[in-house]
Parts: C-alpha cells; sequence; structure tokens
C-alpha cells in the first residue's frame, strides 16, 4: 500500500525519521494529521461531555456521501464533504434535544435514520458512478498518501475558522452542557449554541474523514477526549490532555502505518484504544486505592 | 435484469420467475418483519445507537471471518451475538454507556479495516467487492440455502420477541417497577440484546452492515410517532419494515442503477418524513390537547428532568 513499506523499518531510529520526512506526501501527512488531531480532540472533547456521540457518530458518516456525490457531480472532494457534514448537522439541530426519556428515543431515531439513509445515498452514488472500487476503499477507511499542499492550506484555513468559533461560544457552550436550565435561565441561547456547535462538530468531523476516511472519524473524536475524560475532572487539564492524546495517537499511526503494508486507520484506531483502555484502568486503580485508604483512616479512626 | 413491464401485472409476473428474486423476497419479508419487532424496542429504549455499534461488529465480524477463511455467517452471527451480550454485560442494568460504547466499535472498525485489508491483499484484489457487499449488502446475490437459513433465523427472532414482548414492554417502560413485580429486568436486557445482534447479523446480508441501521430506526420511529399504543406501534413498525422492503426491492428490479438497499432505506426514510411533517402539522393545528402524540402516557418525564 505505502511505497516506501517494501524498504520495511530497521533499527537505526533516527535514520528511519530521516527517511519518513525526507517524503514531500509523509511530511503533508504529518502537517494534516497535527490539524486534524487538535481539532478532533478539541471538538471531539464537548461532544464527549455534551454525551453527542451518537450525533458525531453520524455526521463523520455522511462525509461518504458528500464525497461519492462531490465525485459524482465532478466538484471538488473537500467541498462535498463539507457541504454533507453541515447540512446533516442543521438537519439534526431541527430535532428538539433533551437527554434522557422519550424525547432522547426519538432524537435518536431521527439521526439513526438520517446515518442510514446517507449512506444509502452513498452506496447509490458510488453505483451511479460505477467503478471507482478502490477509491472507494479510500472514502471509507482513509488514506494519508497525497495529500496535497493546497489541501493543507484548506484544513488549516477550516480549522482556525472553527477553532476561533468554539473559543467564542466555548463558555456558553460549556455552562450550557453543564446546567442547561439555569444557563437558559441567564440568558445564555441553549438553542442557538447547541446548533453551533453541531456544525462544528460536522467541520471537524469533515476534516478528519479527508485522512482517516468517513468510518474511522469518530475514533478521532471520541477516544482521547473519552480517556482525558477519564482522568480527570478538572475541564482545563483534560482539555489539554485531550489535545494531547490526540497529537500521540496520530502520529504514532502515521509513523507505524509508513513501515507497514496495513491501513492507517487500524493503527491510529488501535493506539486511541489502548490510550483508553490504559486511561480506563488508571482510573480504576486510582478509584480502588483511594477507597482502600479511606476505608483504613475509618477503620484507625 | 429487464426494465419495468408496461403492465404493471406482467412486470409482477416477471419478477416472480426470477428465483433470485424470490430469494431476495423471502429473506427480506423475514428480516424486516424481525427488524421492525426488534427496532421498535430498540428506539423505546432509546439504544440505537448500541445497534449502530452492533452494525459495524457485523462488518468486522464478516470481514474476520473471510479473512480467516472461515464461514461468513459463522462470523457475522458469533461476533454479533458476542459483542452484544458483552455490552449488556459492561452496561449497568443491560445499558451500556454512550461513550464506551463508541470507543470500542471505533476500535472494532480499524479492525474491520485491517481484516478487508488483509483479505484483499491476500487474494490479489479480487475479492475487492466481498468488502463492498458487507458494507451495503447483496440480497440480490442471496442464494437458496443462505436465504432459507436467514429467513428461519429471522423468522426465530421474531417469534421469541412476540413471546417475551409483554414483559419486556414493561421492563423497559419503568425498570424498577417492573423488578419490583418479578420481572428478570437483566436478564431480559441480555436476551433483547442477543436478539438485536442476531438481527443485526441477518439484516447485514440484506441492506448490509452500514445501512441495517436504517431498517432498524426508521420503521420503528415512524410507528411511534403515529400511534402511542405500544403494541399497535409495535405491529405497525414491523409493516412498515416489510412494505419498505418489498417496495424498495421492486424500485430496484425496476430500475438497474438503484442499489436494492438504497431503494430500501429510501422508502423507509420516506416514511419517517411523511409521519413526521403529518404530526408536526398536527400538533401545530391543535396546540392547546394536552396529549403529545409521540409520548407514551406512562413515560412522560417529569418537567425539568433535562
Amino acid at each position: 500500500m505505502a511505497p516506501a513499506a517494501a524498504s520495511g523499518l530497521t533499527w537505526n531510529l533516527g535514520d528511519d525519521l530521516r527517511r519518513l520526512f525526507a517524503e514531500h506526501f509523509m511530511v503533508n501527512a504529518f502537517r494534516a494529521g497535527t490539524i486534524v488531531a487538535v481539532t478532533a480532540g478539541a471538538i471531539g472533547w464537548f461532544m464527549v461531555l455534551r454525551r453527542q456521540s451518537f450525533a458525531g457518530h453520524t455526521l463523520a458518516v455522511v462525509s461518504f456521501p458528500g464525497a461519492a456525490g462531490a465525485i459524482l457531480l465532478g466538484v471538488s472532494a473537500t467541498a462535498g464533504y463539507f457541504a454533507a457534514a453541515i447540512a446533516t448537522a442543521l438537519v439534526i439541530a431541527l430535532v428538539p434535544r433533551s437527554p434522557g426519556g422519550q424525547a432522547y428515543s426519538h432524537e435518536s431515531a431521527v439521526i439513526g435514520t438520517v446515518q442510514a439513509f446517507a449512506l444509502a445515498c452513498g452506496a447509490l452514488f458510488v453505483s451511479l458512478y460505477g467503478g471507482f472500487l478502490n477509491s472507494l476503499t479510500a472514502l471509507l477507511f482513509g488514506t494519508f498518501l497525497g495529500i496535497s499542499d493546497a489541501q493543507v492550506t484548506t484544513l488549516l484555513l477550516v480549522a482556525l475558522a472553527a477553532l476561533g468559533v468554539l473559543a467564542v461560544i466555548g463558555r456558553p457552550l460549556f455552562f450550557a452542557t453543564v446546567d442547561p436550565d439555569v444557563a437558559r435561565a441567564r440568558g445564555v441561547s441553549v438553542r442557538m449554541v447547541s446548533t453551533v456547535f453541531l456544525v462544528l462538530l460536522g467541520c471537524a468531523a469533515a476534516e478528519v474523514s479527508q485522512m482517516t476516511g468517513a468510518l474511522l472519524v469518530f475514533a478521532l473524536l471520541v477516544m482521547p477526549a473519552a480517556s482525558a475524560q477519564h482522568l480527570t475532572a478538572r475541564p482545563a487539564l483534560s482539555f489539554g490532555l485531550t489535545i494531547i492524546f490526540g497529537l500521540a495517537i496520530v502520529w504514532l499511526g502515521l509513523g507505524v502505518a509508513y513501515f507497514s503494508v496495513y491501513p492507517v486507520g487500524f493503527f491510529v484506531t488501535t493506539f486511541g484504544f489502548g490510550v483508553y483502555l490504559l486511561a480506563a484502568a488508571a482510573r480504576a486503580s486510582v478509584t480502588r486505592l483511594a477507597r482502600g485508604s479511606r476505608l483504613r483512616r475509618v477503620m484507625a479512626g | 435484469m429487464t426494465l419495468l413491464a408496461a403492465n404493471p401485472l406482467v412486470g409482477l409476473a416477471h419478477m416472480a420467475e426470477h428465483p433470485f428474486l424470490r430469494y431476495a423476497f423471502l429473506a427480506g419479508t423475514a428480516i424486516a418483519l424481525a427488524s421492525g419487532l426488534v427496532g421498535y424496542f430498540v428506539v423505546l429504549r432509546g439504544q440505537v445507537f448500541t445497534g449502530d455499534a452492533l452494525s459495524h461488529v457485523a462488518f468486522t465480524g464478516a470481514l474476520a471471518a473471510l479473512a480467516a477463511g472461515a464461514n461468513l455467517l459463522l462470523g457475522l452471527y458469533g461476533s454479533c451475538v458476542a459483542v452484544a451480550l458483552a455490552m449488556a454485560a459492561l452496561g449497568s442494568r443491560g445499558r451500556a454507556d454512550d461513550t464506551v460504547i463508541g470507543s470500542v466499535f471505533a476500535w472494532v472498525l480499524g479492525l474491520g479495516a485491517l481484516f478487508l485489508t488483509v483479505y484483499t491483499t491476500s487474494s490479489g484484489g479480487t475479492n475487492a467487492t466481498s468488502g463492498v457487499n458487507v458494507l451495503f449488502g447483496s440480497i440480490f446475490g442471496l442464494s437458496s440455502s443462505q436465504a432459507i437459513t436467514d429467513a428461519v433465523i429471522s423468522l426465530g427472532v421474531a417469534v421469541t420477541l412476540a413471546g417475551i414482548g409483554r414483559p419486556l414492554l414493561f421492563a423497559s417502560i419503568d425498570q424498577a417497577v417492573a423488578g419490583a413485580r418479578g420481572i428478570p429486568v437483566r436478564g431480559l436486557g441480555f436476551v433483547f440484546l442477543a436478539l438485536v445482534g442476531t438481527t443485526a447479523a441477518a439484516a447485514t446480508q440484506a441492506v448490509g452492515a452500514l445501512l441495517l441501521l436504517g431498517l432498524l430506526a426508521a420503521p420503528a420511529g415512524t410507528a411511534q410517532r403515529l400511534t402511542a399504543r405500544p403494541f399497535r406501534a409495535m405491529w405497525l413498525s414491523a409493516g412498515i419494515a416489510v412494505a419498505s422492503v418489498w417496495v424498495g426491492l421492486s424500485i430496484a428490479y425496476a430500475a438497474p442503477s438503484v442499489p436494492p438497499s438504497f431503494g430500501i432505506l429510501a422508502v423507509a426514510t420516506g416514511c419517517y418524513l411523511v409521519a413526521f411533517l403529518a404530526t408536526a402539522a398536527r400538533h401545530r393545528l391543535r396546540p392547546a390537547s394536552g396529549a403529545r402524540p409521540c409520548v407514551l402516557p406512562l413515560t412522560e418525564p417529569a418537567a425539568g428532568t433535562t
């Protein structure tokens, strides 16, 4: 798959790294991966906090019909990614949201229907276009080869815009997430903030899917944030940890994928899941230790 | 495939002549019946995301079986039921957390990408289409034995679900009271998720791993919008699912460039949209009426529980 795969990994790490960065497409892949990891981490952190994983996953997979439709129409795939993700975000935002209870089950039915229908449209576009089976696998499972300089620039601009908007709505969004009723009483437009956030989530998903493919975007959105929120309850610290985890996962994934014949998506999801398992294990052992010491203190006192 | 005949009756007669269409209708009907019934409870219990996760497990399971050279059905059903039971065990009271589900299935999908690569490269690229078939379904490609296996398993799911329907409904709507009345709530959660896993595996063959969520969610969501009565909604959901499959298959037969899974999903989504608009309009026309059409009277959440 990767052109350098035949040369394999040597024991000299410095030499391997030099070989890695000697290729322009790898440099671009790392640039794109860094942008993607930061954006997905920041927006995914709010997604996990807001328990909107299902909406996030749906926004992630709609990039597949978006790209397939764009190829069918002969316009740029990047435009297709963003158009599909933003349109879907607006459709999901139309449905009133309230976690728990009957309204939640209706919301999830809507999201599930939207997701399946969007993917069915993707299947239709592929069938109508006929015979881009190889790029179909790339659309679904991603490729880090051939990311152009122009694409990196686009990614960077969209990421800066998305992070800028996130910085502006960050505080009200956090407030509206943690306590929507009080936020509403204090004059925060909860509906508005939620809609803007869904659009941001769509943009993040569209960005990430250009590298990891439509099906594996979700890993970068959910795994770093879920791991960080396992480790600490302090917002600023877990936000920082999310970004660090995201960067580490993407860089490692890209580095290993370069020397391997297997797809980058597999390595990114596996490292992400490894971090998640470690975080969950760390929290479980800390909880047990804390409970033990409290018990000893009670016994001694 | 021939184009649609001018006379619809002649067209139908043409359709019945093709064995592949007979198998597609046989398996499709049974799978839709099971999906509609199971989907009703999936939506009622707020477990659509679990269904989503299982659909991705189906993809990985099928490709793992293919890559290992084992029986595809074995991998499909085995992985789906095993993961469904694991999710039931992980979640408190038989319902797993969103983030846990998300992290696990994102990784499972990554594994699927690995198996896809292993499978396609080991065969020198001749197997490239099988991955696509698992993702998007190949109901017109079912053999007679596959169709009969799927139909029997799906009918089994439907019968089991109809059998446990009443206690499951009770446990889904009010877990605490159901538990107090001696209903094995946790056990029912396990059985139910195993049924969802089985349905997901069967439906993967009909509409594909990526699209089976629509067959679970859309008919059930439509039925719940149209009626608040549980059992009526349950059978309505099954009816809509079966009708979607029949109409979708006919569309795909008439227009060969339309994949059958798209036809099925388009009809199911259309039903949902119509129901959504109809109930929204009714709601707007009669804002004073106390009962919202979409809320079960038993589970009206207390105000301000968000």
